[in-house]
């Protein structure tokens, strides 16, 4: 585990708001190898974008780093100056935000905003980086990139503004590609385009990826590995196919459940998961699940369960009855046959 | 619910997935497995291809010539501007002649083809004395329009950008010059003769041209300062600046390229005004004595001169002068108030 690219020890982010201090992220801890995919996952407030933020040192004024260590290929980042800081950010540590209407600045055309990336870290000449701009966009699959460069964010399309977002974040091929929801703001038809972007851009740097979603459909088809959070922590953590197949946590089977599918019965209305995600300004004392979750015990809502390996190295899950879950899902599962 | 019906489903599935295939808006399934394999761009961006380039300059302009006082002001202007300019060609007189037999037989004219504008006591073409005015006046205008720009946009932008302490210390002393009482602290700036500030600078005096734009710069980039530092603040919340600096682009890049562009309607605007009200308050110091003498001549100090006209036979020597500051003046604000509909769509009622 020394070798990993990214790797993020008990951080946590605090939030000082009118009514007190929100701890967003709440002793989190994770790692990213060299070229891997790594997924979190968790509905809004989980505090899944607060880490990528975190991670590219952009936390802002009423928010502060409270605790935790974030290593960057072996380098502390908690304490390096923030010159040093700017290097790595658009460098090695690269993100792409999650609405690409908004990310792009109106008042400048699409090329002169990737050859900016481009000359702020690797290049120096104009001319050449204008060029490798186009190159970028064309690599993007942007027709006639080297006319379309030209244009301004507001002749391009949602679809292509990602593009163009994903072009710019690749452009000084990083080490770590953060992706802040980067389809959510997208058209149902554009995401799997986008995505297959987002992966040949992936494969084009080697670079590793540090993917944030809500999309389990998106994690499904990009991530090797997949972690789950809630009121922020995390409660499972696994490889892609322990999380979809060996669920170990009731959140996560709730998500998991809660997908449409295929072949479930249209008749049905879709699951949910009871309740509403609790107000991170006054967590329960036990597990941040214990209100909703449906398999409650009394002991979940006075003690915490800390995250522990069940069965492999790999899978981690954070509830006292991860062992028994999958007889007790399955036995609740009304399916039949 | 009949859902505990296992005879039906195989048979609903089965019409379903039929469906599924058939229907051309398979939504994710039917774009997933298009989509998927083919990376290039297909329905996406159809607008996009063959509409023509039109440059954001482009629309301002087609806006602009939409608003017709503005157009005309701006025209009525640029004359102006031109004639002033070309003073000397346009008119056969001097603004000052030597004041010999010949020019004091010309004196008191009423406004003739000769005399455009009349002549005063001493036989002085006052259409030529205005036009040489109309020169001094909007040099001042343009010149305190630029540097009060430049002011404000520094003190704005480092308040705005930096926050924190930097804005504290920058809007203060904002506030500060801003409840200075104007009229006062420019009579007593413009009547200093060797303005050194404690042998600091070398300023010329407010006598000259370049002196008078020195006094009136130093009490009107407050406004400006303020408004870059408002759209600073609500700018540095877009999220394409957060992008901006999570590609690592120092501040100094940050402001010249995210901020700056993006409030260059909002200080084209202001930089407008601020000649209309340079050129007032320049009349207004002239008109009190301060500021640019005779036989200097600037529309300030010939309103002054001819001032104990009022009442006579001689009134039309006020009037000319005054209806240049007037027509100027509303002009320059019809044209900001055209640019400021121009740069910013949203703000048109």
């Amino acid at each position: 585990m020394t070798d990993a690219l990214l790797e993020v020890r008990d951080l946590q982010v605090e939030f000082t708001t009118e009514d007190g201090i929100v701890a967003a992220v709440n002793g989190v801890s994770f790692s990213v190898q060299r070229g891997e995919t790594l997924a979190i996952v968790g509905e809004s407030g989980s505090g899944k974008s607060v880490s990528a933020l975190a991670i590219m040192g952009l936390i802002e004024k009423p928010g502060r780093i409270a605790g935790g260590e974030i290593t960057f290929e072996g380098r502390s980042l908690s304490s390096i100056s923030e010159r040093d800081y700017r290097k790595l950010r658009g460098g090695d540590l690269a993100m792409i935000f999650q609405d690409p209407l908004s990310s792009l600045n109106p008042a400048f055309r699409v090329g002169d905003q990737i050859a900016e990336a481009l000359l702020t870290h690797t290049y120096e000449k104009k001319d050449a980086a204008r060029r490798q701009a186009a190159a970028l966009l064309d690599l993007v699959g942007i027709p006639q990139a080297g006319d379309r460069a030209r244009d301004y964010p507001h002749q391009f399309s949602g679809g292509m503004r990602q593009r163009a977002m994903i072009a710019m974040a690749i452009a000084n091929k990083p080490k770590l590609l953060i992706a802040d929801e980067p389809t959510t703001a997208l058209d149902v038809t554009i995401q799997a385009q986008v995505l297959e972007v987002l992966r040949k851009a992936q494969r084009e740097t080697d670079a590793a990826m540090l993917l944030i979603t809500h999309d389990l459909g998106v994690v499904a088809g990009m991530a090797d590995r997949v972690v789950v959070m809630y009121a922020g922590r995390i409660v499972e953590e696994g490889t892609l196919d322990e999380l979809f197949y060996e669920a170990r946590h009731p959140y996560t089977l709730g998500l998991l459940n809660s997908l449409p599918r295929l072949d479930s019965d249209r008749r049905q209305p879709l699951r949910t998961i009871p309740g509403t995600p609790p107000s991170v300004l006054n967590l329960p004392p036990g597990c941040a699940l214990a209100p909703r979750c449906l398999y409650v015990q009394d002991r979940c809502r006075e003690e915490r369960p800390e995250l522990t390996a069940v069965g492999p190295e790999t899978h981690r899950s954070a509830c006292f009855r991860a062992a028994e879950l999958p007889a007790l899902a399955g036995a609740a599962m009304d399916v039949p046959s | 619910m009949t859902s505990q019906h296992p005879g039906s489903r195989p048979g609903d599935r089965l019409t379903r997935q039929e469906r599924m295939r058939e229907s051309a808006a398979g939504g994710l399934a039917a774009a997933g497995s298009s989509g998927l394999l083919d990376t290039s761009i297909e329905s996406d961006d159809a607008l996009a291809i063959g509409e023509p380039v039109r440059s954001q300059w482009r629309l301002v302009l087609r806006r602009f010539l939409r608003h017709k006082l503005a157009v005309i002001s701006m025209v009525i202007l640029l004359l102006l501007g031109t004639m002033a300019v070309f003073a000397s060609v346009i008119s056969p007189y001097e603004f000052n002649p030597t004041l010999d037999a010949a020019t004091l037989k010309e004196a008191r004219q009423p406004p003739s083809w000769e005399h455009l504008a009349g002549t005063d006591k001493l036989g002085r073409d006052q259409f030529t004395r205005v036009l040489y005015a109309l020169q001094k006046s909007l040099v001042v205008g343009l010149g305190v329009a630029f540097i009060s720009v430049v002011i404000g946009v520094i003190v704005g932008s480092l308040a705005g950008y930096y926050g924190g302490w930097v804005d504290q210390a920058m809007m203060r002393f904002t506030d500060l010059v801003l409840v200075l009482p104007a009229l006062a602290v420019l009579l007593i700036l413009a009547s200093n003769p060797d303005p050194t500030f404690f042998g600091l600078f070398d300023l010329p005096p407010a006598t000259e041209v370049n002196g008078m734009i020195v006094v009136i710069s130093i009490l009107a980039w407050m406004p400006m300062a303020r408004i870059v530092r408002g759209e600073y603040l609500s700018l540095r919340e877009k999220e394409y600046v957060e992008a901006a600096v999570a590609a690592g682009a120092p501040a100094r890049r940050i402001i010249l390229r995210h901020l700056l562009p993006n409030t260059i309607g909002a200080i084209v605007v202001f930089g407008t005004l601020a000649v209309g009200l340079a050129i007032i308050t320049e009349a207004t110091l002239s008109f009190l004595g301060a500021g640019i003498q005779l036989p200097d001549v600037s529309l300030g100090n010939l309103i002054s001169d001819a001032e104990s006209t009022v009442g006579t036979d001689l009134a039309y020597l006020i009037l000319f002068p005054g209806l240049m500051l007037f027509l100027v003046v509303l002009c320059v604000n019809f044209v900001g108030d055209g640019l400021r509909d121009a740069l910013d769509p949203r703000a048109v009622k």
